[in-house]
């Protein structure tokens, strides 16, 4: 992957383990454990966007919460700029909370029902002691109006919006803190086509003004398609592939992506295209297959014992381009 | 009971109209103050509250005597309701309206403060609770499981026997104290479901510590079930301090509590039954009062049909 030196976002080793339910008041044996994350390392240079993108349940999302400490990692180390979010004590994690936020997906779930705009955006400014009173009130004009809302809707409740103005206040309480970093957790995927539009291009207009960098989050290849420097692909907990964007849309190695790219909706109807349509579902990350955990639904043709029994390594299978597929010389 | 008496409950009563009304217009057309109101006994019984609590605190006006007067206990004892006594008098000679209006002051303010105290144990327990989960939701838990556990009357009877006057705020405390094991499972439960909700791990994203996070992010929207459980826990704790107030172990004689004056007319209940069941009837009609306010609030705040 890129050299770890000059990233701004370096995570190295990343691993989450949900342990499972023990039956019995507790006292039965644990079931078996969910890997949600399963030894995932990226980095992310300044400035540039890392797509994430792979099915639900693949762990997408909780890496992104683990990246922020909103769920605290089993192991692995998550470097910004330098300092080892996952060791910082609750005081040094608080000053390093002002440089990277989250957008969620969810804009009805991610703003307090009982707090106004202004309420809402305030409260970064007060909790990190950037604004108060009327220096407050100005700031949280301003960046409504970076994110493309009229002052006025200061005084409105969650409710009272829709769906896209909803995440364009949560563009802005992210940005409140003068963040560096955003995880941006699926921030389209809830929105009419329309607006998903218009917020992509609000996210992209941001990122060149504030010089922002991203970790994209999409269970969709199209939505990062645009957006996105490089892409990493997730399938059950790990990283199977990784390529600077404009090589993993041309020249896909993992049969995953391949699969995942030709279920991206092409706008020709007289296109010649190969539907690959993956069979059943997603194995349960509590009982991933042995071997290769993408083999039951390979429909790679070269697939045998190998890939049943031995796990392929995330190699460098062309300039800049890692696959995790023990044929990715020969994609499909 | 003079004609400026009378004018004062009337002024009291109008009083308590006024505020219902006023409520109704200050609350507007939103959708959880229709659904309140919608109740058929929401207005009236927020109605009787507004009466008694406005003729509880305008006490000296509204009555003839001061509650511990015995007026003469010789020929006026047990004398039964009258244009001067409008309630009668009780075995002492003491009239039963002067009475019931100074008891209200002590059985309404008892259960106030009591579910007071005890609302806001549950809502700080269950609250942290639910939000730490682990060691020390499962610790909290036990406790309150010991707590559900014990017979609350014969413990408050325990407790209270080592006073010979129980203070008021003893009372109160001792009340409350044994009263929050309900509640703050209740709030554990709607923690659970509110923590895991987007805003909430946005305000830990943004640094905010665990008790701006649960007093500003989780509780307000775990709001609604603590509301209710307090309107109808006052209702319970008012009967309790009733109960022991009439075994002689709540508020202390000759203090007129509601419990009290029916503990002090029962043994002449066959010559003079108005002396119990005047105060009775308050508890009945109050109780009542604050379950259907409950209820209805219940309805007008139930999240679930929260359109936001």
């Amino acid at each position: 992957m890129t050299s770890s030196a000059s990233a701004l976002v370096d995570v190295q080793g990343l691993v989450k383990h949900f342990p499972g339910e023990r039956a019995f008041f507790g006292l039965g044996r644990p079931r078996a454990v969910v890997r949600a994350v399963d030894d995932v390392s990226f980095a992310i240079t300044p400035g540039q966007t890392l797509g994430l993108v792979g099915e639900s349940g693949c762990g997408k999302s909780t890496v992104g919460r683990t990246i922020l400490r909103l769920i605290e990692p089993d192991a692995g180390r998550v470097l910004i700029d330098g300092l080892n979010l996952l060791t910082l004590g609750s005081r040094e994690l608080r000053a390093l909370r002002r440089r990277m936020q989250i957008v969620f997906q969810d804009p009805y779930g991610s703003l307090n029902p009982r707090l106004t705009v202004r309420q809402t955006l305030a409260e970064p400014l007060a909790i990190h002691h950037l604004a108060t009173g009327a220096d407050a009130g100005r700031r949280i004009a301003a960046l409504l109006e970076e994110v493309g809302l009229d002052p006025g809707f200061a005084t409105s409740y969650a409710h009272e919006l829709s769906g896209g103005q909803r995440q364009r206040v949560g563009i802005a309480r992210a940005l409140s803190v003068e963040p560096q970093f955003l995880v941006l957790d699926e921030p389209v995927s809830a929105l009419d086509v329309s607006v998903q539009a218009q917020v992509l291009n609000l996210l992209a207009d941001l990122q060149q003004r504030r010089r922002l960098t991203y970790l994209f989050i999409a269970h969709d290849l199209a939505v990062v398609k645009h957006i996105a420097d490089q892409v990493a692909v997730m399938y059950l907990g790990k990283i199977v592939e990784w390529a600077p964007a404009a090589r993993l849309y041309a020249a896909p190695r993992h049969p995953y992506t391949t699969s995942l790219l030709s279920a991206v909706p092409v706008p020709d109807p007289m296109a010649q295209r190969r539907r690959i349509v993956l069979t059943g579902d997603v194995p349960s990350p509590a009982h991933p297959p042995a071997g290769c955990p993408f083999h039951p639904r390979c429909p790679h043709p070269k697939k045998d014992a190998r890939c049943r029994t031995e796990p392929p390594a995330l190699r460098e299978v062309a300039p800049g381009q890692l696959a995790a597929c023990h044929y990715a010389e020969e994609p499909l | 009971m003079t004609v400026w008496n009378w004018l004062a409950v009337g002024g009291a009563a109008v009083l308590a109209l006024v505020a219902v009304a006023e409520i109704r217009r200050r609350a507007g057309t939103g959708t959880s103050a229709r659904r309140f109101f919608r109740h058929p006994t929401a207005a009236p019984a927020l109605f009787v509250l507004a009466f008694f609590v406005t003729v509880a605190l305008a006490a000296p006006l509204v009555t003839p005597y001061r509650p511990y007067v015995q007026i003469d206990i010789a020929r006026l004892a047990n004398h039964a309701p009258s244009a001067q006594f409008p309630l009668g008098t009780d075995p002492f000679g003491r009239d039963v309206w002067s009475r019931l209006v100074y008891g209200a002051r002590i059985s309404l303010g008892i259960g106030a403060l009591a579910m007071l105290v005890a609302v806001t144990t549950g809502v700080v327990v269950g609250g942290v609770a639910g939000y730490f989960r682990r060691w020390v939701d499962a610790t909290l838990m036990r406790l309150v499981d010991v707590g559900l556990a014990m017979p609350r009357v014969f413990m408050l009877l325990m407790v209270v026997a080592l006073w010979e006057h129980v203070p008021l705020t003893v009372l109160v405390l001792l009340i409350g104290l044994t009263g929050w094991f309900g509640t703050s499972r209740l709030v554990r439960a709607e923690v659970l479901s509110v923590r895991e909700r987007e805003f909430v791990a946005a305000a830990r994203a943004l640094g905010a510590e665990p008790a701006r996070v649960i007093f500003r992010h989780v509780l307000p929207n775990a709001a609604a079930p603590i509301i209710v459980s307090a309107a109808l826990g006052i209702g319970n704790v008012m009967l309790l301090e009733a109960g022991l107030s009439f075994l002689g172990l709540g508020v202390p004689s000759p203090a007129p509590s509601w419990g009290n004056m029916i503990a002090d007319g029962w043994p002449k209940m066959a010559v003079a039954w108005w002396a119990s069941t005047f105060p009775g009837l308050a508890i009945s009609l109050v109780v009542m009062a604050l379950n259907a306010v409950g209820d209805a609030l219940r309805d007008a705040l139930d999240p679930r049909k929260e359109t936001a």
